[in-house]
């Protein structure tokens, strides 16, 4: 029977959220080929996260050695591509994170194998929804390869659920190749506050702010939510490049998305468009964003703000 | 150095996109085109490498119809010496553009490639990747680096791709999920640009003219021997689905009281 594979990602021996995702996609896909799932780990910590994917009711398959410590493209690839043909795989699925972009295009060249990405929807077997100019069209793509690859975005795959027997853990020994890149450094950006693209709620700042985020935070504290920034934001140096939403930063689609100070071009709508109830605060009442919002604020976010945030409070 | 960039024609982001009523593609007549904006961010880091590595060369490479040479000039107006076009009129894959960038950079030897991440037609964020799988090079993705755009690094027009010494290697910051990654490549290698790398320059009146006398070489895929039947084919395209409109409420307080009791969602 066909094998569809799962390639996870993890750090730490943390396995990642979005990869129950990419997991819930290879499910719906299952359904259409009738395919049985495996599921893949690699680099420092893998041991560890596959045993919470396995829990998930699915054998995993270990690559632990120390070649693939740091998660880089050409050995990462290399490895997912060895595990691809040892299970006979027809499928290859990963989320579309830093890591599945960076990884997914060399496991397709690795294998011959079409290659659609950053899927929404899973049509039938080779068939795959997915946006195109900016989220102004969707597109139904046909991959013609016998072997196929595809990267889910997260946001439009609930997590997979638990299964009653966990699957096997199977630790694999593929010698890793000399790559051509040396990791040097991470320098990862902390915060206390959700991430971005896991939150139920994200309040967001944009141009309007003036760079003084101190009501975009106090209101996303109050509401436990993520914080984010359109480009003009980021661009302008006054909140870091990972906060970024729209289609060239993250793409979010939480339960609530409270833009405030922001236009609402269509880089950041495709972004966030997918959110279920979107609020717009803005001092001009001709903004784009209106459009999109299922609730309108005509205000100054400096005095809706500090105000919508006593009255969250207050809500308990 | 030799510094290969390619330079995509795209659908301009500020145009309106729609749908044709048969769903086979967009609507393209009225549409503006434009270089894709990443690849802008391409030329402009190739241009700081070459200025900071004297002598280099840069090249710019789009595949596309006859008319991308507009976009191939204007990259040449930014500064770039010469270009390549590789004619082809219909839809190319990913792979297929992988596979026809293999080709020139077999007949061009270049120490690096930059390409914008991903362009902003297809949105696919694939083809550098694969090209660095095809070639056995290294790749460096989403390059961008530590300081702001704001910053004296970026107002002095330095290159945020830091070639070694010895030009055996490049040092580049990515940005992946919670933060930012650097990587050591070895030359030749493939690097894709994110948005914060840089910001690209205008072209100026005199280099606009300059840009007309330089070279533009022109060949097709059959030239270069390569398939470019897509192995992931486009077969419908659909408008997106319209969001309800949506009311306007005249307080904070209204706001609060309908998020809570009619959306539910604090």
């Amino acid at each position: 029977m066909a094998t569809i594979l799962v390639v996870a990602e993890q750090a730490g021996g943390h396995l990642k959220k979005a990869s129950l995702s990419a997991l819930t996609a290879a499910q719906q896909l299952a359904h259409k080929t009738g395919g049985q799932i495996a599921g893949a780990l690699i680099g420092a910590g893998a041991g560890q996260a596959a045993q919470e994917l396995a829990s998930y009711g699915v054998p995993v398959h270990v690559v632990e050695d120390k070649g693939y410590e740091h998660a880089l493209a050409e050995t990462h690839s290399a490895a997912a591509a060895e595990l691809a043909k040892k299970v006979g795989a027809s499928e290859v699925v990963m989320a579309a994170t830093a890591y599945g972009k960076d990884v997914a295009p060399r496991i397709a060249a690795k294998l011959g194998a079409g290659l659609a990405s950053d899927v929404l929807g899973i049509v039938s077997g080779n068939q795959f929804r997915r946006a195109m100019w900016a989220g102004n069209a969707l597109a139904t793509v046909e991959v013609t390869t016998p072997v196929k690859v595809i990267t889910v975005r997260a946001t439009e795959f609930a997590a997979a659920q638990k299964a009653q027997a966990a699957g096997a853990v199977t630790p694999q020994q593929i010698p890793a190749p000399q790559p051509k890149t040396k990791f040097l450094e991470f320098n990862e950006v902390k915060s206390a506050r959700p991430e971005l693209t896991e939150a139920r709620v994200v309040v967001s700042g944009g141009r309007g702010t003036k760079g003084d985020f101190k009501p975009i935070e106090q209101l996303a504290d109050a509401l436990h939510a993520a914080v984010g920034a359109s480009r003009a934001v980021v661009d302008a140096g006054w909140q870091p490049n990972d906060l970024q939403v729209g289609q060239t930063g993250k793409v979010v689609a939480p339960q609530l998305y409270i833009a405030a100070g922001i236009s609402g071009a269509i880089q950041h709508l495709a972004g966030m468009k997918g959110s279920k109830t979107i609020v717009a605060i803005n001092k001009d009442a001709e903004a784009p964003i209106f459009q999109v919002a299922d609730y309108g604020l005509v205000a100054d976010l400096f005095k809706a703000l500090p105000e919508m945030t006593d009255a969250v409070k207050k809500l308990g | 150095m030799k510094l290969l960039v390619t330079m995509k024609r795209v659908e301009d982001y500020e145009s309106k996109i729609k749908v044709k009523p048969d769903n086979s593609w967009i609507v393209t007549d009225g549409v503006n085109y434009r270089a894709n904006p990443f690849d802008e961010i391409a030329v402009e880091e190739a241009l700081r490498l070459r200025d900071a590595n004297m002598p280099s060369e840069v090249v710019v490479v789009s595949i596309g119809p006859a008319a991308a040479a507009a976009e191939i000039r204007s990259g040449l107006a930014m500064g770039a010496d010469r270009g390549i076009l590789v004619k082809h009129d219909a839809f190319v894959d990913s792979d297929g553009v992988a596979r026809l960038l293999k080709a020139i950079v077999d007949q061009e030897k270049p120490d690096l490639v930059l390409m914008g991440k991903q362009a902003v037609d297809v949105d696919d964020n694939v083809a550098g990747q694969l090209l660095a799988e095809y070639l056995g090079w290294g790749q460096a993705t989403f390059a961008s680096k530590k300081e702001s755009l704001e910053s004296p690094e970026e107002k002095a027009k330095k290159p945020g791709v830091r070639i070694a010494p010895d030009k055996k290697s490049a040092q580049v910051a990515r940005e992946v999920d919670g933060g930012l990654e650097v990587l050591e490549v070895q030359l030749p290698a493939i690097i894709t640009v994110d948005l914060r790398l840089n910001v690209p320059r205008y072209a100026s009146l005199p280099n606009i003219m300059k840009a007309k006398k330089k070279p533009i070489a022109e060949m097709t895929p059959a030239q270069l021997r390569v398939d470019v039947a897509p192995k992931v084919k486009v077969v419908k395209v659909e408008p997106p689905p319209q969001r309800a409109a949506g009311v306007k409420v005249p307080d904070v307080q209204t706001l609060v009281q309908k998020l809570h009791s009619e959306a539910k969602v604090i």
